[in-house]
């Protein structure tokens, strides 16, 4: 549990990524390790629809394929090379010391489920490679890391914005109080100010929930603005980020089972949606 | 689960309805040719090729990998049919089905590990040559129907096959082939045997039925000895296929999975009218070839089979059977490891032997399952063998010549244990031995009363006889392999 680690594809957010994940590794003190996985998407050969299998068909196949997949894996490895470069060089310039590369081949959520133990904060984009052009969808690959990893994440908008406060979307579960725990002990957002929201009609329930979030984040130091408005949660929370130009947004992830986000729809995948300016710190 | 169904079904849409075409076209002659083998109608092998290329595209364990009705099947059928009918070829095929299902639970798909390399291309080799030489009766001068308009049919069948890829590889050759041929027989109106004189050819959509056998103990005396060459020999092709596709596509498989899914697979033919069937190398080739990847094009092959065939039954009907020789025989050109032959000369002579001996098994034999037990047997011997060279025993005697030690390194086992007992001198006379086991490794009873012996006879020579290390060389008795497994065992196994 060391390292920040940034996921570059190549795609238009991955500077941004560069960058929020420069911002973390400087103010969480933690190495910086750019990590690039060589998904192996399936390309078949061009198509021979002969059908006519002769002697030696099999190995002459076996080597045509092989020599197919060599090319296009060399290709690949040179340009994700040139990516970490131009990764690394953005971190160099944003003063960030203790930069490592990494490439592996595989499965992203596998990779990074190899990788868990040695992630402290995990910063990805909002879309992959060829995500660039589904405007506010999510990529397909965000939603499976998101609920397999267990560390922080970082969901990076398309562009760099350094942040200058946050808010924390706050709602008294469990989740989120060791949310707002993590976030009082962590070196992360020292200095910034602090907005928690919460949504619904004020009640005495929330009223003290939201007195135990700022004592202990004015405990550790933050100077801390609360706030209960009724509403639609996203709404509220969209709302209110815009009205304060916060700079991130906190809020668990996940917290409900995938039979309920079938059916209702995850408030998570809503809020990632909507991340067009702001990045959103996952907590899980 | 969502990403992974859209993975396994619609990661290359194109290519796969492509590729599952291609297989259907090529699909139908084999099926046809292979119900023939076996002895029942046409429509016995195109209702299991369409079920089971169905159905194992929801349930096997390697996307991409095409199985229906196969030859290695339709062979060991043969007797089954002519003896006691087609209701007890079905009762066998659901029973195949569900001794795969138990196979696939009890993991046996591991066993594959014992079947060498040798004897996987024997196999595939042994199964060319028995899918050509099912093809010679139709070219037997004394079947009736067979002139030389046959063989005329056959070569120029087989020129389509392989020289229209030069022209355009967008059509698929066999095809053309069968059009050709059977519209060049109906034309000139040749007198030759055509698919329609082979038995029936299905004209509804299959339907659920269950076998018309007796369900008492009789019955499953006649059927489970079918049943468990049937689905040794399908599972057998099927995991040889599986790790060919998995060479070629580069990715791996779930062969317990499929395992299981060949006997789902099996047991839905049984009850629809179908033969027992498994994975086919040739079809898979065809299908990676044509850019086959996923379950949609094993899917699209044995859907479009039936659509084809229900809707175009009088066309079918009409093919003559030549035109189907030429497209087995190149299924069987395709099937066989040309390389295994230019192989001959730099591989050892005992993997040669394998290899040959499972051929000859299986071409004498009929039968996949025994052709494979041999190859495994001669592998075996010939490793327990080579192995049985690492043994050696050396030994000193000290300078008044009163005591002997002699020195024991390498693997004591059945094979060497002989060898073990001929290395001491009994005739010497010392007053002492001892023997020293630390660098040894008994592996078996064998080698035990190997060494028990040797001590018996030196102490009826009245010499005295002491063991060292023998706790350290007898470790590797106990069958607990896992111990063996970890990396520090290894290093003791290496090193004491």
């Amino acid at each position: 549990m060391t390292n920040v680690v940034a996921c570059i594809d190549g795609s238009s957010t991955s500077p941004a990524v560069c960058e929020y994940a420069a911002w973390a590794s400087k103010q969480l003190d933690a190495p910086l390790q750019f990590l690039h996985v060589l998904d192996k998407t399936e390309t078949p050969a061009p198509a021979n629809l002969s059908g006519s299998i002769g002697l030696g068909s099999r190995e002459a196949l076996l080597s045509e394929l092989t020599e197919l997949d060599e090319k296009r894996g060399k290709i690949l490895l040179e340009h994700g090379r040139h990516m970490l470069e131009a990764a690394k060089e953005i971190a160099v310039n944003n003063g960030v010391s203790q930069i490592t590369c990494k490439q592996r081949r595989g499965d992203l959520v596998d990779t990074l489920k190899e990788l868990e133990p040695e992630i402290r904060l995990l910063v990805v984009g909002k879309q992959g490679e060829d995500g660039d052009s589904l405007g506010d969808h999510i990529g397909n690959n965000l939603e499976r890391v998101v609920r397999t990893m267990h560390r922080p994440i970082l969901v990076s908008p398309h562009d760099f914005r350094q942040p200058q406060s946050f808010m924390i979307a706050y709602d008294g579960s469990a989740t989120t109080r060791k949310g707002i725990e993590m976030v009082a002990s962590s070196p992360l957002f020292k200095g910034l100010p602090c907005h928690i929201v919460m949504v619904g009609t004020a009640t005495n329930d929330m009223n003290a929930h939201l007195d135990w979030a700022r004592k202990i984040l004015e405990v550790a130091g933050f100077s801390v603005v609360t706030e209960i408005i009724a509403g639609e949660v996203k709404h509220v929370l969209c709302d209110y980020r815009d009205q304060y130009d916060i700079g991130m947004v906190v809020m668990g992830a996940y917290g409900h089972s995938k039979i309920r986000q079938f059916l209702v729809g995850s408030t998570t995948t809503k809020m990632i949606q909507h991340t067009s300016k702001v990045p959103l710190l996952l907590l899980r | 689960m969502l990403k992974s169904i859209k993975q396994d079904w619609l990661s290359n849409i194109r290519g796969d309805v492509l590729a599952g075409l291609v297989v259907a076209l090529a699909l139908i002659p084999e099926a046809i040719a292979f119900s023939i083998i076996a002895g029942v109608d046409p429509k016995v092998g195109l209702y299991a090729s369409f079920c089971i290329a169905v159905v194992i595209a929801f349930v096997g364990g390697r996307p991409g990998m095409i199985s229906a009705a196969t030859g290695a099947m339709a062979l060991l059928m043969v007797t089954l049919v002519r003896d006691h009918g087609l209701e007890y070829l079905l009762a066998a095929t659901l029973l195949t089905g569900v001794i795969q299902i138990i196979f696939g639970y009890l993991k046996l798909g591991s066993l594959m590990r014992f079947v060498s390399r040798s004897v996987v291309t024997g196999f595939v080799n042994a199964l060319a040559i028995l899918i050509f030489m099912a093809q010679l009766p139709e070219l037997n001068p004394s079947t009736p129907g067979v002139t030389w308009h046959v063989y005329a049919m056959t070569a120029a069948g087989l020129g389509i096959i392989y020289l229209f890829p030069y022209i355009t590889r967008k059509i698929p050759s066999p095809l053309v082939t069968i059009i050709v041929l059977t519209g060049v027989a109906m034309y000139l109106g040749l007198d030759i045997r055509t698919v329609g004189d082979m038995g029936e050819l299905p004209d509804t959509l299959p339907v659920f039925l269950w076998p018309d056998v007796p369900l008492n103990f009789e019955t499953l005396a006649i059927i489970f000895p079918y049943a468990l060459s049937l689905a040794v020999v399908g599972l057998l092709e099927s995991l040889m296929t599986a790790t060919i596709v998995d060479d070629l596509t580069d990715t791996s498989s779930d062969k317990n999975r499929e395992c299981k899914g060949q006997g789902v697979a099996n047991i839905a033919s049984g009850l629809l009218g179908g033969m027992a069937g498994c994975a086919m190398i040739g079809q898979s080739v065809i299908n990676v070839k044509s850019g086959g990847r996923t379950r949609l094009s094993c899917f699209i092959a044995g859907f479009v089979l039936l659509l084809m065939v229900v809707f175009l039954d009088d066309w079918v009907s009409q093919i003559p059977m030549a035109a189907l020789v030429a497209v087995m025989i190149m299924v069987s050109i395709g099937t066989f490891s040309w390389s295994s032959i230019t192989n001959l000369k730099e591989h050892p002579l005992s993997t040669n032997i394998v290899m040959v001996m499972t051929v000859i098994v299986v071409v004498f034999t009929h039968n996949l399952a025994f052709g494979v037990l041999a190859g495994v047997l001669l592998a075996s011997l010939f490793f327990a063998n080579k192995v049985s060279h690492f043994m050696l025993v050396t030994s000193e005697i000290n300078d008044d010549g009163s005591l002997r030690t002699y020195k024991v390194i390498g693997q004591v086992f059945f094979s060497s244990a002989d060898k073990f007992t001929n290395s001491f001198d009994f005739k010497e006379a010392v007053d002492k031995i001892i023997i020293d086991l630390t660098h040894a490794h008994f592996w078996d009873i064998t080698s035990v009363s190997a060494l028990d012996k040797v001590v018996i006879k030196f102490r009826r020579e009245g010499t005295e006889v002491e063991l060292i290390g023998l706790n350290e060389a007898s470790a590797t008795i106990v069958d607990r392999f896992a111990v063996h497994d970890k990396p520090e065992a290894v290093d003791g196994l290496m090193g004491h």
